[in-house]
């Protein structure tokens, strides 16, 4: 392919993906009823992507879409009912488009045979359409085997919308309590439809960088203006009012810059009607999918990395969680059981909740896997919420099974370290009998961070303020050490070990009688440790810099900012720096050298 | 190294056929180039914020229009005495190609900058054997009026040189980099 075309090709993907979740979440909508305005959103993504493959001469893949339009043109006329077999029939097509569209990327095709099998299918549905031959037969030689059997829904769908339905289902449709004036659960969000442009990430990022300089300029410019007025002068004061209106200005605009990058939740939350959908079926349970504030909006990064975590713990909640509809009718819940996905900003943060209503954990088991595993060592007694959370710890699966969703050997921990990357924390909450709320806090953006300045020596650093616990001044009657070497500090009812940043970064001019200084309680995986430092200073938010961009990852350190003053100070990563501590303490050397 | 050197500019910025522009600059008695492509700015002596952990090479990070950009002294890389930051004291900008897609922006501390000369690349000579063990960080050498720069590989000395020791334990400076001219013979 020559440059320019390729060029374009990048867009071309963008927008078929695009459309492929405009095809996805419309058709899921049509699981709850007609609504022609869906259908015709679907025919036009599925349109748009016939012509655009044209265009690059993806053949293959115009030639799948033109059928699929066929049978969405079907539906859009009215000619053919909507049904749970032809709905199926088109997701199952998505999912080969999508192959499709990505095997583009890799120069891979998807499977001829599935792709094969699948428009054989779809085109012996196209022609078994009923003009006016009898119904029956076209909805038996239509229907692939696979899809016959799912088709429960099809009469609680609104299928006489179409004025004849669509090919009757093989099995006496079930009693389905969906009533069909619930909300949607998959909005075709109002996001979407609003006028926007696409931009690079890079410029954005760009933007924001210019932003925190013009904020630091701005700082530097206000401390030459109070100099000015103290000499006095007519012109002084309103040169400190124009100041004062430039750092108003230089404010909102990085607010509103830090803005362009959040995007909403419901980016990440669009995959779940499906998920829950191809999952409930394959397990035999039913469920229903809540999603609420979707449109809660958080940063892009942030964005990207919490969709595996929502999806290990929707799997979780699916699989663990729910009792199968025998279980449940005998427990005198209804058949239906129901999954809460919802998020909302509180006080900074957003918060994401993965709720069910399924039979909550099991106490006992856990406890008894935690001694099994020595997490715990059973004497002890453990609250309940304790317990809870033990799901959390490395090395921890209750599953007996290894099934298909969840047991792939990662565990809730892998789920707890990545939402802790992120800088957010996760805790359950669980009720016998009644279920389990899987609670994520997040921080809004990974651009800006609450900081808390700390001295060593002439060098600033940044403590991330969420870790901190409290700082206090040392009193040496609390001190103790171990074998002589490392240090103590009775923190309450704990002893806390002490890390002294001077040593550990090797910092010249720090104090190192502990007296002198500070000691800021932080707490790192659930770990209290005393970090030493000479004094605090002020709190402030500060932009994250990434110190791999230039340099790399440094153990210990989360990345950079840029202070009022224009000078660079390292901000901690408080974990690391535990790490940091342990590995030091094993290399006594390595220690001596420094210090 | 003023003035009369054929090739040096006098106003005509357009390198000619077969010639490459070189920034040089100087450490002590020794004159380098780099590629002035590679070279993104000139600035400035500026007060640098250290980083814990790195090997002493690595002066710290200071902000660069709201970047974050590693500085490199030179002399601590080479192994030359330590002197005194003067008011020549200056910090090349480089952007170092990692040969993985990525360009890095290194500041590298120097005594001074000269000069741009346009050196003809028939006139580079291969770096001998024994100076070659610096990481391949040379590309060669030239004379300019009786002087010898040494044609700097900045993106070897960068990427392999200086950030590639990062991989080392930081608690012992390496020096077989610098040093191991004799055991190097494959080039």
């Amino acid at each position: 392919m020559s440059m320019d075309l390729s060029e374009f090709l990048d867009v071309f993907l963008e927008e078929c993906f695009e459309g492929l979740e405009v095809m996805e979440s419309g058709l899921l909508n049509l699981d709850e009823g007609t609504d022609l305005e869906e259908i015709n959103t679907i025919f036009r993504a599925a349109h748009s992507m016939k012509g655009g493959s044209a265009a690059f001469g993806f053949n293959h893949i115009s030639e799948f879409t033109h059928v699929m339009e066929t049978l969405l043109d079907q539906l859009r006329s009215g000619k053919r009912g909507v049904d749970r077999a032809s709905v199926d029939l088109l997701l199952a097509s998505v999912d080969v488009l999508r192959a499709m569209v990505e095997g583009l990327k890799s120069d891979e095709r998807p499977d001829e045979e599935v792709v094969s099998d699948l428009t054989r299918r779809l085109q012996a549905t196209i022609e078994a359409l009923p003009d006016q031959a009898e119904e029956e037969a076209a909805g038996e030689k239509a229907r692939p085997e696979e899809t016959g059997a799912k088709n429960e829904e099809a009469d609680s769908a609104e299928s006489e919308a179409g004025e004849e339905s669509g090919p009757p289902p093989a099995d006496p449709p079930q009693a389905q309590d969906a009533p069909p004036s619930k909300p949607r659960l998959v909005k075709s969000s109002g996001a979407r439809e609003s006028s926007s442009i696409r931009v690079s990430i890079e410029k954005v990022d760009l933007l924001i960088n210019l932003v925190g300089e013009l904020v630091i300029t701005q700082s530097m410019l206000n401390q030459v203006g109070e100099a000015i007025l103290q000499r006095g002068g007519p012109e002084a004061e309103s040169l400190l009012n124009g100041l004062a209106q430039l750092e108003r200005n230089t404010r909102e605009l990085q607010e509103n810059v830090l803005q362009i990058r959040m995007l909403p939740i419901s980016f990440a939350f669009n995959r779940f009607p499906r998920l829950v959908r191809d999952l409930s079926n394959k397990m035999g349970k039913k469920v229903e999918l809540v999603l609420t504030g979707e449109q809660t909006e958080v940063d892009k990064t942030v964005l990207e990395k919490i969709g595996d975590p929502l999806v290990h713990l929707v799997r979780n909640a699916l699989d663990h969680g729910l009792e199968t509809p025998e279980a449940r009718t005998a427990a005198g819940k209804p058949e239906k059981g129901r999954i809460e996905l919802g998020a909302q900003h509180e006080s900074g943060n957003i918060v994401i909740r993965i709720s069910d209503d399924g039979a909550g954990l099991d106490r006992e088991k856990i406890l008894k896997k935690a001694v099994e595993k020595g997490l715990v060592n059973g004497r002890e007694e453990l609250s309940d919420e304790r317990i809870d959370n033990l799901i959390f710890q490395p090395g921890f699966s209750t599953a007996d099974r290894v099934s298909d969703l969840s047991g792939r050997g990662v565990g809730m921990d892998v789920v707890k370290r990545n939402i802790n990357d992120l800088g957010g924390t996760v805790a359950i909450q669980s009720e016998p009998g009644k279920g389990s709320t899987v609670t994520i806090r997040l921080p809004l953006t990974l651009a800006i961070l609450d900081g808390q300045l700390a001295n060593v020596g002439e060098e600033i650093y940044i403590l991330p303020l969420i870790s901190i616990v409290e700082s206090l001044q040392v009193r040496t009657g609390n001190l103790k050490s171990v074998a002589g070497a490392a240090e103590l500090y009775r923190f309450r009812d704990e002893y806390i070990p002490i890390i002294r940043l001077n040593r550990l970064f090797g910092i010249r001019g720090g104090t190192d009688d502990l007296e002198k200084g500070l000691l800021v309680v932080v707490e790192a995986e659930g770990q209290h440790v005393g970090l030493f430092v000479d004094g605090l200073l002020g709190q402030q938010q500060v932009v994250i810099k990434s110190l791999e961009t230039n340099f790399r990852q440094l153990q210990g350190l989360s990345g950079a900012t840029i202070l009022g003053d224009g000078r660079v100070a390292l901000i901690l990563d408080v974990p690391g720096l535990v790490r940091l501590f342990h590995e030091t303490m094993n290399r006594p050397a390595a220690i001596a050298a420094v210090s | 190294m003023n003035g009369n050197a054929a090739q040096q500019l006098d106003g005509d910025l357009q390198p000619g056929e077969g010639t490459s522009q070189y920034l040089t600059f100087r450490l002590g008695d020794e004159d380098y180039g780099v590629d002035i492509l590679k070279v993104q700015e000139i600035k400035g002596w500026t007060e640098v914020t250290p980083m814990p952990n790195t090997p002493e090479a690595i002066l710290g990070v200071i902000n660069l229009r709201g970047s974050v950009v590693p500085v490199v002294d030179l002399r601590r890389h080479f192994g030359l005495a330590e002197v005194p930051r003067g008011p020549t004291t200056v910090i090349i900008v480089v952007r170092a190609d990692d040969g993985k897609g990525s360009v890095r922006t290194i500041g590298v501390v120097v005594d001074s900058v000269s000069e741009v000369y346009n050196i003809p690349v028939s006139e580079v000579q291969p770096p001998p054997p024994a100076a070659d063990g610096v990481c391949n960080a040379i590309a060669g050498l030239v004379t300019v009026d009786e002087e010898m720069i040494i044609l700097l590989d900045i993106d070897n000395l960068m990427v392999n040189g200086v950030l590639g020791r990062l991989d080392e334990d930081p608690g012992e400076e390496p020096e077989q980099c610098a040093h191991n001219g004799e055991s190097h013979e494959d080039q």
